[in-house]
């Protein structure tokens, strides 16, 4: 509000607003409403491209030796990719049990310990960073470090390259659940004389458990259908492999090995490949969605 | 506790550290030449990367053109104008976008939208935009367009989550103060929440940038695969990420295996540093915000 006295002020008649000026404004403002709800189309427009494009084509070629056969030589009909299907469970479980504990262990130091501290904000924005380095990246540093020793490709670089790609979202969503925890809870425990290492472990932990796994499977999905790392890593496998430190086959490398050959008969299995991926990686994400909903999961992104 | 936090900064020195270690006989040999060599001839054993570079600059332009607006647009629709019953379905719809994996995305590509661009679409493209040289030369369908195409629907709904999460975080009183001025809904979204957080939106756009700059199968999938660099952006090319799936399995001898791990290295580094910054703006705007409401 002016300090000075209003008769200072040269008097000017508020201008009324000519009524070309006024469509002209009203007609941007539908111009630009009509441009954002275009856009929402394109964009959900593509996605419903690749799912009707994966239903139709994945879905024909979906039978009971696909999950059971493992792929026929080039030229002979049939086959599955029951190796493909085992091997991809093998390498996340190594994976997960890897990535998981330390990622856990990691966001329970961030929100309970490193709160404010110098540290834990490093170690945030290390978190961040990490989760931005490209998968290729990762592959051939676990190539670097374990196949160019071991001098042949296994399973196990595989899961570690998708072990370390789960760090840092599971670190990240742990912290974030555990900041949803009430301090309340927390003093209640301290208050008790419970040590603060337990209070963090079985009170806050605890609280923010189903959050906690929500986001795991997050993590999960995610590196399920990561095929970068797994190239110079795992490999891949033609044959039944169930062995750690053997090259193993995994969904992904197995439906980007088939989508890139000649054979239609491989395309085919790829675009079955394709449906049984995404129906693992769509059915996870949706129960995270469901238990964000419950308000779980608040503040998760 | 602290050392499975600290863990994760081993993780990022011992990657730094052994990419550092295995490039030096590349890095001993054509130095920061190699960023500004054209020439990619394995057999002859000379190395370059900047067809790589070229590629990938021009792939991650191509998606940051055609993501940017929609995702502007996703983003302003779904936090001003959908109906509140309405928000939590599409936002849902665009994060099952990111869910995809890239060789799904890779997959679809190839055989959808490879065939697409060879017919109707390229020639469409180019009779509307053969103006500015940029689409001369064959059609084969897969090259650098394709594949921008293809990284602009991956990496939009990064964009476009981030951008609503930090356009909900500007006060209501912002937007009440413009509309209380008499400004229309895009006049309120223009002056009220678009340029109070334009540092986060930036910040935003560079995270997809660093999606795209390291993004590795789908490109690969459809890019054509040929270090060369021309002009016309139906021509195949090559990207830094692409090149290492391509190649280095294959690569024989020490020195090629080394200039691949080189060309990893700088991926390493330029994606640290774009993403540092990207986080850092998207921090400065959404710390203290209030929670989001969904």
């Amino acid at each position: 509000m002016s300090t000075q006295p209003i008769a200072n002020q040269p008097l000017v008649p508020p201008r009324k607003p000519s009524r070309t000026n006024v469509a002209h404004r009203a007609l941007t403002n539908q111009i630009v409403k009509g441009l954002a709800i275009l856009a929402t189309l394109i964009v959900l427009a593509p996605l419903a491209a690749i799912l009707f494009y994966l239903v139709y084509k994945g879905a024909r070629s979906l039978n009971l030796a696909f999950f059971t056969r493992v792929p026929a030589p080039v030229g002979e009909e049939g086959g599955g990719m029951a190796n493909a299907i085992v091997g991809s469970g093998i390498i996340l479980a190594l994976a997960s049990a890897m990535g998981i504990p330390i990622g856990i262990a990691a966001g329970v130091y961030l929100n309970e310990f490193g709160q404010g501290k110098f540290l834990g904000n490093a170690v945030r924005f290390t978190a961040d960073v990490l989760n931005g380095v490209p998968s290729i990246v990762m592959g051939i540093s676990i190539y670097s470090l374990i196949v160019m020793q071991q001098k042949h490709f296994s399973a196990f670089a595989g899961g570690v390259a998708l072990g370390i790609m789960m760090i840092p979202t599971v670190t990240r969503t742990t912290e974030e659940m555990l900041a949803t925890v009430p301090q309340a809870i927390r003093e209640a425990a301290l208050g008790l004389g419970v040590p603060k290492w337990r209070t963090a472990l079985s009170v806050s932990l605890r609280t923010a458990s189903p959050g906690i796994i929500t986001g795991c499977m997050l993590a999960f999905a995610r590196v399920a259908g990561e095929t970068a790392p797994l190239l110079f890593t795992a490999l891949g496998n033609q044959f039944w492999s169930v062995r750690l430190n053997q090259p193993i086959a995994a969904l992904p490398l197995q439906i980007f090995v088939y989508a890139m050959s000649p054979y239609d008969e491989w395309h085919r299995l790829a675009w079955a490949g394709a449906l049984v991926l995404i129906t693992l990686i769509m059915v996870s994400v949706t129960l995270v969605r469901v238990y964000a909903s419950r308000g779980v999961l608040k503040g998760g992104s | 506790m602290l050392l499975c936090a600290c863990s994760i900064f081993v993780i990022v020195l011992f990657i730094l550290s052994i990419l550092i270690l295995r490039s030096h006989l590349s890095r001993a040999e054509f130095g920061w030449k190699f960023f500004i060599g054209q020439n990619w001839d394995p057999v002859a054993g000379d190395f370059g990367a900047l067809p790589f570079i070229y590629g990938t600059l021009v792939t991650s332009a191509i998606a940051l053109l055609i993501s940017v607006p929609l995702a502007l647009g996703v983003a302003i629709f779904l936090t001003e104008l959908c109906p509140r019953f309405l928000r939590a379905p599409i936002s849902f719809l665009t994060e099952l976008l990111a869910a995809i994996p890239s060789v799904i995305y890779g997959l679809w590509a190839v055989f959808v939208l490879v065939p697409l661009m060879r017919g109707t679409l390229g020639q469409m493209i180019h009779k509307l935009f053969g103006w500015t040289g940029l689409f001369e030369g064959p059609n084969f369908g897969v090259g650098m367009l394709t594949a921008g195409i293809i990284l602009s629907i991956m990496i939009l709904p990064i964009i476009s989550s981030l951008t609503r999460d930090i356009m909900t975080a500007v006060p209501n009183s912002q937007r009440e103060a413009v509309l209380a001025l008499g400004a229309t809904k895009w006049e309120m979204v223009r002056i009220g929440v678009l340029r109070n957080s334009r540092i986060g939106i930036v910040g935003a756009i560079m995270l997809g940038l660093g999606c795209a700059l390291g993004e590795t199968m789908a490109v690969t999938m459809v890019i054509g695969n040929h270090p060369e660099i021309s002009k016309s952006l139906f021509a195949p090319g090559h990207t830094l990420a692409s090149v290492i799936a391509g190649e280095f399995s294959e690569a024989t001898g020490d020195l090629y295996l080394s200039a691949l791990i080189q060309i990893g290295l700088a991926l390493f580094l330029i994606t640290i540093v774009v993403n540092a910054i990207a986080r850092l703006m998207v921090w400065a705007v959404t710390r203290g915000a209030p929670s989001r409401t969904a």
